[in-house]
């Protein structure tokens, strides 16, 4: 049974100018002690997406269909605000992309993660020694000493650590990194992917992690979701998106890749086009307007065609593909 | 934190003799006699002559501005024309009065203005953010000694819930306390206004910073976020906001003494300008210079001490 499993789920805000669509029909499964990359470009409806599990949306937006069950057995889409508050740190942590913005600036680290246990029955000093426990096991100097100090205190790098650890430190079922890394220079990159790494199988969680780095997802996760315009356009094994992409915003976002380029370039590729304007949402494939494989068929809404087990694709040629690099 | 309160006390130094300065050139340049004043319009040449001598007047001006320099840091200013008791001992007795007013006016504007401007956050775009709105700007428009008079009026007059004049019987804590009402609602209202559009807009600002957002996704209770999380740090413009307002609130500290007739450092300084009793309108002034410099001194302390941030500067 999947930990967290997403089907149909479709995301609407309410704006001035009008409705804007911002996740259609989107499904994908996190399962048990798995680690799930989400990757696409920004605008793409990653955030929305993280929102809309934690049941944080805007006041404008709301899930207009679709399910998120959690654990099989709840549906977030349905559960009250206590409900959902109760589950948000306990059973579903989170870490953010911004490390320096993430820990509140006037109070210590050890306040801030003793009052994130406030629903566990432990004494103060008691869920002390756990943050300071869970400090060690991130590899915090002097992880007792630590509590005391504030979030200005610490570097770029520790601050993302403290955020892990304050996550983790519930033990939860999953955990939704958002592009925890993205900020970080890339030795450190490295390093808090190696600690998230070790961290999963050690608490036997699930992740959910969003990235625009394809390195990152290739490195760190086992299934990856490739996500456009606010629709899953191709899911499945690490192996089988990145060896055998069925999607052409796949293929194409796979030769953007500066890791991948295999001969030196005057100009890095580029997806020629914008992400359409999600307020007047096309008909038919969302991509089309920048796919070069587009024809007849691509005025109407394609199919998620499967090509092999749980490896899906949002396209009429998904079992035609093209091999990466046929665009030059 | 010492270095930073040296620097800030050295600075507060530099301010109090800035204004000792421009408090002298003007009462200087104030026409008028100050001997002829007190002595009366029968005094004779020789009369004004020997106050002048005796108040060191005929000195160079250099000289005069020096000793009432000198002698202000040493507590020294000078002595009342009519009376001839020692300024400060004068300005001292009327100064816990004015004090009163002040801490009065601020515990209304902070009592009222913080709740008022998270509220007005938290709600955004409702009614009762607008209600605030519009009862902030009309506060900070309407002119402290106009507030004063309506609420003397509506409160005192008409009303009878509250005494009208006074300070309340020496030595009665709970008198004197129902006296301070009204005047330091008027001199702490317009405040009101300014505290809850700067919470207001602080809030605002605070709630949409990513740590307040970790706070949701860590299931912190709404209550907690609000008022902890993001207030702790709301609050600290406010408190800067605040050491400025006790200037505001010391003018209108003058016109709520005189309108309630109440005895205070602003009282006392109306009285002596027209009578001239030059002293103590320096002296009076000079007083409440530093009193003002002292609070924001103390504004910038509580800063430091609420945000670590600042406080690493220090």
């Amino acid at each position: 049974m999947p930990v967290l499993s997403v089907t149909g789920l479709n995301v609407r805000f309410s704006t001035e100018d009008g409705s804007v669509h911002a996740l259609k029909d989107v499904s994908f499964d996190v399962p048990e002690r798995r680690i799930v990359g989400v990757v696409g470009e920004s605008g793409c409806g990653k955030s929305t997406l993280i929102n809309a599990i934690l049941g944080l949306l805007a006041k404008n937006g709301e899930v207009s269909k679709g399910s998120i069950l959690f654990q099989g057995d709840r549906d977030l889409t349905k559960l009250g605000a206590t409900e959902m508050r109760a589950l948000r740190g306990e059973e579903i942590a989170t870490v953010f992309q911004d490390p320096m913005g993430a820990l509140n600036p006037v109070f210590s680290v050890g306040q801030q993660m003793v009052n994130v246990q406030y629903r566990s029955g432990l004494s103060k000093a008691e869920k002390r020694k756990r943050a300071s426990e869970m400090l060690k096991q991130v590899r915090i100097p002097d992880a007792e000493a630590a509590l005391s100090r504030y979030p200005y205190e610490f570097s770029g790098g520790m601050t993302q650590r403290i955020a892990i650890a304050m996550a983790l430190m519930m033990e939860p079922a999953l955990l939704i990194a958002d592009e925890p890394t993205t900020a970080l220079d890339a030795t450190l990159e490295v390093a808090t992917i190696e600690l998230l790494q070790e961290l999963q199988v050690k608490i036997g969680c699930s992740v959910l992690f969003i990235s625009h780095h394809l390195g990152v997802v290739a490195e760190l996760c086992e299934d990856v979701v490739v996500m456009y315009a606010g629709e899953v356009v191709e899911r499945g094994t690490v192996r089988q998106v990145f060896n055998d992409p069925r999607h052409p915003y796949t293929v194409r976002l796979l030769e953007c890749d500066p890791a991948r380029q295999k001969k030196r370039m005057r100009h890095l590729p580029t997806i020629p086009g914008e992400i359409p304007d999600l307020r007047a949402r096309p008909e038919g494939c969302i991509f089309a307007p920048r796919c070069h494989r587009r024809f007849g068929a691509c005025a109407n809404t394609p199919p998620d065609m499967e090509t092999g087990t749980g490896h899906v694709a949002r396209c009429f040629l998904a079992d035609q593909p093209e091999p990466v690099g046929a665009q030059g | 934190m010492l270095n930073y309160a040296i620097k800030r006390l050295g600075l507060a130094v530099v301010i109090v003799s800035v204004a000792m300065f421009l408090l002298f050139s003007m009462i200087y340049l104030i026409p008028g006699d100050p001997a002829s004043v007190a002595l009366g319009p029968r005094a004779t040449e020789a009369m004004k002559a020997a106050l002048r001598e005796r108040m060191g007047l005929d000195q160079p001006i250099w000289v005069q501005f020096w000793n009432f320099y000198s002698g202000a840091w040493t507590g020294d200013l000078g002595t009342e024309i009519l009376s001839e008791r020692p300024v400060l001992t004068v300005v001292m007795e009327q100064l816990p009065y004015t004090v009163a007013l002040i801490v009065g006016g601020i515990s209304w504007s902070v009592a009222l203005g913080i709740p008022l401007g998270c509220l007005a956050a938290v709600r955004r775009g409702g009614w009762v953010d607008r209600i605030v709105g519009v009862l902030s700007v009309a506060v900070i428009a309407v002119p402290s000694f106009v507030i004063a008079i309506y609420a003397l009026l509506i409160f005192a007059v008409w009303l009878q819930w509250l005494p009208a004049i006074g300070a309340g019987e020496p030595g009665e804590p709970g008198d004197q306390l129902v006296h301070l009402i009204l005047p330091s609602l008027a001199v702490g209202i317009g405040w009101v206004g300014y505290i809850a559009r700067m919470v207001r807009a602080s809030m605002l600002e605070v709630l949409e910073a990513s740590h307040i957002r970790t706070a949701y996704a860590f299931g912190l209770p709404d209550n907690q976020i609000i008022y902890r999380y993001a207030l702790s740090i709301a609050i600290l413009p406010t408190v800067t906001l605040l050491g400025i307002g006790i200037g505001q609130m010391l003018s209108s500290a003058v016109f709520a003494e005189i309108v309630f007739s109440r005895p205070g450092v602003g009282k006392l300084v109306y009285d002596a300008i027209l009578t001239r009793n030059f002293p103590v309108v320096t002296g009076a002034v000079l007083v409440t210079t530093a009193f003002f410099v002292l609070l924001n001194l103390i504004a910038d302390l509580i800063v430091g001490a609420l945000d670590p941030r600042v406080r690493s500067n220090f």
